[in-house]
């Protein structure tokens, strides 16, 4: 019985007939692929890309280098050094993050008390030159001038949730 | 706090555990013991009680509330529980109520990660606030360069306020206001100015009160902690070096109940700041032409080694027999040093045939120096001197000088009533009940001291051995000398110190000869406060010229440092030495070192003065980079290990000497750890006795003491070494002195400077001279002029004990 159902099957192209049902059944689903660049995926809040630091409504930096970023990090990629500013405040003078090390983890904005640390949408940059993966407090400070309002809205999106 | 020791022991129960106790003890004492954990704030074993925080509030059986653990005795079938709902609701409220005026904002507290507040609010404390309220702001006081306030943080614990009271005999900080408007602060806006004012940064339980130099820098969790040993006192203070990525960021103690208890001295928790100096030598460097140049380890090396080889080859002789190698080549090194730099520093200087080695750079007499005990030994354990009845302290500023000593002092004078004198050079205060305070001018100290020594032959009724009958016989003593031997025979457990100036005295031998002998007529211990961290160890390693390694006289004998001075030699070897600071007669050695045709310097901080007489500078190591092991007083060997590595080129100082050793071609210098060395010395000085009685002296005459004004001189507590001349905090301390010349009022009126307008006057000795600002004081006996040595400008001036004149600028 069987050896007379595959002969007529292979003979009535059947499984040939089905895969064509499957193609065309997808032939006409919307389609999923984008055309990156020019297009993009949606994104979480709470996606986390490359990393900002960020100031307060009246320009002063958020970080009160509690280090508890530093402390937190389970790749060791933050470097910082603190001493006091001239107006008695704790300031940092170097926020290194090593992004070779950084694993994307976020534990540093969930230990962030200020909610100084953050980690941005961006997730498209590379690097020409060796050192160039260090990224310094100006450089993650510029970061966060430029994206304060996609991060803010971010923020709020998120809070909710927390 | 019980300091009677009670025979008699309770049994309680604590936590259904039976516990033996000394009756009388209080409960946080035996849980403590036991290792039973009760939260607390205000107790600390080392101060009195006062039971006003309530976090140690614990359950005990019949007892209507929960009690205190820190002042509540025990007694005889007490059960208690530290675990109960009842203890646990009554420490869960104590801290809700500590925690309303304490903000919460632990991410920019510098205590934030070694905070007991912090710890206990974890353990005991409630989930969240209930306190929405406002809170409490008390406004920062400013209480000098070491100590940040923050006094918004503060608990009212007032461990700080009976530290003051307790320990540093100072009522420096003091709680004002009740309830909400208390407040910790000075009675008066002033810097807090006690020696030992540090160890309130480690008492303080929360943010309120911490370190000032290292504020903001590091956090607790971040920095390494290093055992090690303080480089500035013959105590040999335990500390932990705390480092961060490799820099020296703190210093705090180490508890050691023998020898500093958990206590330690601003200069040994502040002098790190000096390592970061931009005096520090990193390379290097060699005289080329006249010009410094930055040279490599090997050419600098070689230099050196063939520079000290030359000084033993006369030019015009070829027989190079006929060199007198101690007086051709001769080294110096500072009594602060390890004594593995001291061992191998005698070994090379002696293998070359010299035994010109000093470390006794701040000592002019010498005369009795065979004489002298195998080393400068406290003759007791530090900890007795707590425990003495009576005592007499013979040229000892001992509160500046070794802080940690006077704190046990202190103890014995405050707790037990010790009847402590002092006779010194000029009236220093003491913080504690002084029994005799006796100053008299410098001049005639050796006068006052055969006075006392008169007294105590009449006590004893011995005849005075024959190098002391004379002046004994001539001396006069006045009442006060008789009560103060007195005293000094009276009590059972009583001592004699001779401090470090004394030993920087004209007549040390003489001092030295006359203290012995009333320490032994009052059947008094006898024994030395000695100059830097290391003189014991010196002493041991052979760093004197008249004895080799473990007291051996067999050794090359060579000049002391006197005999240097006036007779340059060809060349010399300074290791950690200033010479225009470190030395006594500094103006007289550089003059001679300019004379020698090489010096070779091997130190850490580099300063004009040395850069203008030396040859070549070899960087080393400074404290806490270097393993080494200092002896203190009490003859405690303490090893240490370095805490972090020397900047650029430096290297530890043991090894410049293996190298150079090397390069000489002498036997004996493959050691390949300083473990090496100290062991190769240990074993050679196991059978030691420490004796510190004199059998015989040089004669003691007293030379009648001329009417000219004399100059008496100290080394000011921040300027005893090159790392505490370069701590920046210290310097900005009260402690911290200028040149200044202190004149009792009395010579000023007869010098005609007593005009209120006259505030710096022209000082001359011989050909040096300065002109000083001028302070009149007290304390300063009449015919003595007061001008520190070791401070920046001292070095212009002459003989630190010679004549000055003073006049008017």
């Amino acid at each position: 019985m069987n050896k007379f159902t595959q002969f007529v099957k292979s003979f009535s192209l059947w499984e040939l007939l089905l895969g064509m049902n499957l193609t065309g059944r997808y032939l006409f689903k919307p389609k999923v692929t984008i055309q990156y660049p020019e297009e993009k995926t949606p994104m979480s809040p709470r996606f986390r890309g490359l990393h900002a630091l960020r100031r307060y409504e009246n320009g002063e930096e958020r970080c009160i280098a509690c280090k508890l970023c530093e402390a937190v990090c389970p790749a060791l990629a933050i470097t910082i050094d603190s001493e006091e500013r001239e107006d008695g405040t704790r300031r940092t003078t170097r926020y290194d993050i090593d992004l070779f090390k950084c694993i994307f983890c976020g534990f540093c904005e969930e230990a962030c008390p200020v909610d100084s640390i953050v980690e941005t949408h961006i997730f498209e940059y590379h690097f020409e030159n060796r050192g160039d993966q260090i990224m310094t407090k100006e450089m993650l400070l510029e970061i966060g001038d430029k994206y304060e309002a996609e991060i803010a809205a971010n923020r709020q999106a998120d809070a909710p949730y927390r | 706090m019980s300091d009677a020791i009670n025979t008699e022991f309770v049994t309680i129960t604590v936590d259904g555990r039976e516990l033996q106790a000394p009756k009388g003890a209080m409960l946080i004492e035996v849980t403590d013991k036991a290792n039973i954990k009760v939260p607390r704030f205000c107790y600390h074993e080392k101060l009195a009680v006062a039971a006003n925080c309530r976090m140690c509030l614990v359950e005990v059986e019949k007892a209507p509330k929960p009690l205190p653990a820190c002042a509540t005795p025990v007694m005889d079938g007490m059960v208690v529980y530290t675990q109960s709902a009842k203890a646990k609701e009554a420490q869960k409220s104590v801290m809700e109520f500590l925690l309303i005026n304490h903000p919460l904002d632990c991410p920019i507290c510098d205590q934030g990660g070694e905070c007991e507040l912090q710890d206990v609010a974890m353990g005991y404390g409630q989930d969240v606030s209930e306190y929405v309220e406002g809170k409490r702001v008390v406004f920062d006081k400013n209480i000098g360069p070491l100590i940040a306030t923050e006094l918004t943080r503060c608990i009212h614990c007032t461990r700080c306020v009976r530290f003051g009271r307790e320990i540093a005999g100072l009522r420096e900080l003091g709680m004002t206001g009740r309830g909400e408007n208390a407040l910790i602060s000075t009675f008066l806006e002033r810097s807090v100015d006690s020696e030992l004012s540090g160890n309130v940064i480690d008492l303080c339980p929360v943010g309120a009160l911490t370190a000032k130099p290292s504020r903001y820098g590091a956090r607790s969790w971040e920095m390494v902690q290093h055992a090690s040993i303080a480089p500035h006192d013959c105590i040999g203070s335990n500390v932990y070096i705390h480092t961060l990525r490799g820099q020296v960021r703190r210093v705090v103690p180490r508890d050691n109940e023998a020898v500093n208890e958990v206590w330690i001295s601003d200069r040994d928790r502040f002098s790190y700041e000096g390592l970061a100096s931009d005096d520090r030598v990193t390379a290097p460097m060699i005289r080329k032409d006249g010009v410094w140049v930055d040279a490599d380890w090997d050419e600098a090396l070689r230099l050196a080694a063939s520079q000290i080889r030359q000084s033993l080859i006369t030019s015009s002789d070829d027989d190079a027999s006929d060199v007198d190698a101690s007086s051709a080549l001769a080294a110096l090194i500072s009594p602060s040093s390890t004594l593995e730099e001291m061992y191998l520093l005698q070994k090379l200087i002696r293998s070359l045939g010299s035994g010109s080695i000093d470390h006794r750079l701040r000592q002019s007499d010498f005369s009795d120096q065979d004489n002298a005990p195998v080393m400068p030994w406290l003759g007791q354990d530090i900890a007795n001197l707590e425990n003495i009845d009576a005592a007499l302290l013979i040229g000892s500023h001992t509160r500046k000088e070794q802080p940690i000593i006077n704190h046990r002092l202190r103890k014995a004078a405050v707790n037990k009533q010790a009847q402590i004198s002092f006779i010194n050079p000029r009236s220093f205060d003491a913080n504690f009940p002084v029994a005799n305070n006796i100053s008299v001018a410098q001049q005639h100290l050796v006068h006052e001291l055969a006075a006392v020594a008169a007294a105590a032959y009449a006590l004893s009724g011995n005849p005075a051995p024959a190098y002391l009958a004379d002046v004994v016989a001539k001396a006069r003593p006045q009442p006060a000398h008789q009560s103060l031997v007195k005293q000094l025979q009276q009590g059972e457990n009583s001592t004699v110190l001779v401090g470090s100036q004394a030993a920087m005295h004209p007549a040390y031998a003489a001092i030295r000869a006359l203290a012995e002998a009333i320490a032994a007529q009052t059947g008094s211990i006898f024994g030395y406060l000695s100059d830097g961290a290391n003189s014991a160890g010196a002493w041991l390693a052979g760093a004197v010229p008249h004895r080799g390694p473990c007291n051996t006289t067999d050794a090359v004998k060579g000049q002391p440092i006197a005999d240097l001075i006036e007779n340059a030699p060809t060349a010399a070897v300074l290791v950690n030495v200033e010479p225009e600071y470190d030395v006594a007669h500094s103006q007289a050695l550089l003059d001679s070192l300019r004379r020698a045709s090489a010096v070779v310097a091997i130190t850490a901080f580099k300063s004009p003065a040395l850069e203008d007489v030396a040859s070549v500078i070899l960087p080393a190591a400074a404290f806490s980079e270097t393993s080494g092991t200092f002896v203190n007083a009490e003859g405690v060997t303490q090893s240490f290990n370095g805490a972090n590595t020397p900047p650029g080129e430096a290297r530890p100082g043991w090894k410049i000497l293996r190298v150079l050793g090397n390069l000489l071609q002498l036997d004996g210098f493959d050691y390949v750890s300083s473990e090496q060395v100290r062991d190769e010395l240990r074993s050679a000085c196991e059978q030691m006795e420490l004796d510190n009685s004199i059998n015989d002296a040089p004669l003691v005459n007293v030379s009648a003491a001329n009417d000219a004004l004399m100059r008496a001189t100290d080394v000011p507590i921040y300027a005893t070494d090159a790392l505490a001349r370069r701590a920046t905090s210290l310097q900005q301390t009260h402690d911290a002195v200028d040149l200044a010349v202190t004149l009792n009022p009395a010579d000023a009126e007869r010098l005609g400077l007593d005009d209120e307008e006259v505030t710096s006057v022209a000082v001359k000795q011989g050909e040096a001279s300065a002109t000083l600002r001028l302070i009149l004081d007290a304390s300063v006996p009449a015919g003595s002029a007061w001008i520190p040595a070791a401070v920046k400008g001292s070095e212009r001036l002459g003989d630190p004990f010679g004549e000055v004149l003073i006049e008017k600028a």
